[in-house]
């Protein structure tokens, strides 16, 4: 195989790990929301913890990507 | 014309080339949108204090959110013990978040979608963090590395795993913003070439995508900056009041 083909492939294959910081994100906004509807009054105490909660989960699924680009630029 | 969506991220020239002791030290874009954003924030906060009104004109208000809001975010994380590091916190905070958003306007420079500036932020509060931990407890600081009420069987386990996860901070912090700030700006030039290359009539549907994407992407900045912040908080929480 060439290599820039198989850059390619990696590149695609490092990216895969969005998909579970897709995941991570629906779970987080769909437990805050269940939890929201339950209890209204304690939904706003807990809104910081929501942005955080969403910023690690998509913070990991962009560590694959960095992985594709130094796959796809840096080498 | 740029036509690759990487070219917004490279570093360039501007002015005379300086080298002092082999080091190249010249004056580049990136060093300019950091006094830009360093800048802006001082004379920000200079005419939001210069007149203090009882009742606030809106440059104070603002100002006075932006204090309360950190404030009370270092209170919240980190205890009252943590309130000499408000200023750090603040300026780290308030300098984020202005890097990140001044790097929203078009043809400027996102400083930090350049994991070079993000890891000296984050390697900076690493070891003063250290550093805050062995001079507060000394060496008893090392027992945040034994979490209590762990059976016996696994504590060499989790000990070198916490000392993993404690060695692995600078790394996660600095790339979590990094990665977040050069993943949105790539996306956006991504989307913007769609709009180009599809034309009049297939162009609509990513510019729209596009104004949705720079909301998020202002949504990101934000959030970016208050997780660094208030990343920096717990970890001073963890060297300051030493209850793992």
């Amino acid at each position: 195989m060439e290599l820039e083909a198989a850059k390619m492939i990696g590149a695609g294959l490092a990216a895969i790990a969005l998909a579970g910081a897709g995941v991570g994100i629906g779970i987080i906004f769909g437990n805050y929301l269940s939890g929201a509807m339950r209890n209204p009054s304690a939904a706003q105490k807990q809104f910081p913890n929501l942005l955080l909660g969403f910023a690690l989960a998509e913070a990991t699924g962009l560590f694959g990507l960095v992985i594709a680009l130094i796959i796809l630029f840096a080498f | 014309m740029a036509t690759n969506p990487m070219q917004q991220f490279s570093v360039h020239k501007i002015g005379p080339e300086i080298k002092i002791a082999g080091i190249d030290l010249s004056f580049t874009n990136a060093s300019l949108f950091m006094v830009i954003s360093a800048a802006s924030i001082a004379l920000f906060l200079f005419l939001g204090t210069k007149e203090k009104r009882i009742i606030p004109d809106k440059i104070q208000l603002i100002s006075e959110m932006l204090y309360s809001f950190v404030a009370k975010m270092i209170s919240d994380t980190a205890g009252s013990k943590a309130k000499p590091y408000f200023p750090f916190i603040f300026s780290l905070f308030m300098f984020v978040l202005l890097c990140n958003m001044i790097g929203m306007l078009p043809y400027a420079f996102t400083v930090t979608s350049h994991i070079i500036v993000t890891l000296i932020l984050a390697l900076f509060i690493f070891i003063a963090v250290t550093v805050i931990g062995f001079m507060k407890h000394g060496f008893k600081y090392l027992s945040i590395f034994v979490p209590s009420g762990v059976p016996k069987v696994l504590l060499p386990l989790i000990t070198v795993i916490e000392i993993i996860s404690y060695l692995s901070r600078p790394v996660s912090l600095s790339v979590r913003l990094f990665a977040n700030m050069m993943a949105g700006h790539t996306m956006l030039k991504v989307f913007g070439g769609f709009v180009i290359s599809l034309g009049i009539l297939g162009g609509w549907l990513p510019l729209g995508f596009s104004v949705a994407l720079t909301g998020l992407e202002i949504l990101v900045a934000f959030l970016q900056a208050y997780v660094f912040a208030i990343l920096t908080c717990i970890y001073l929480n963890d060297a300051l009041n030493l209850h793992h």
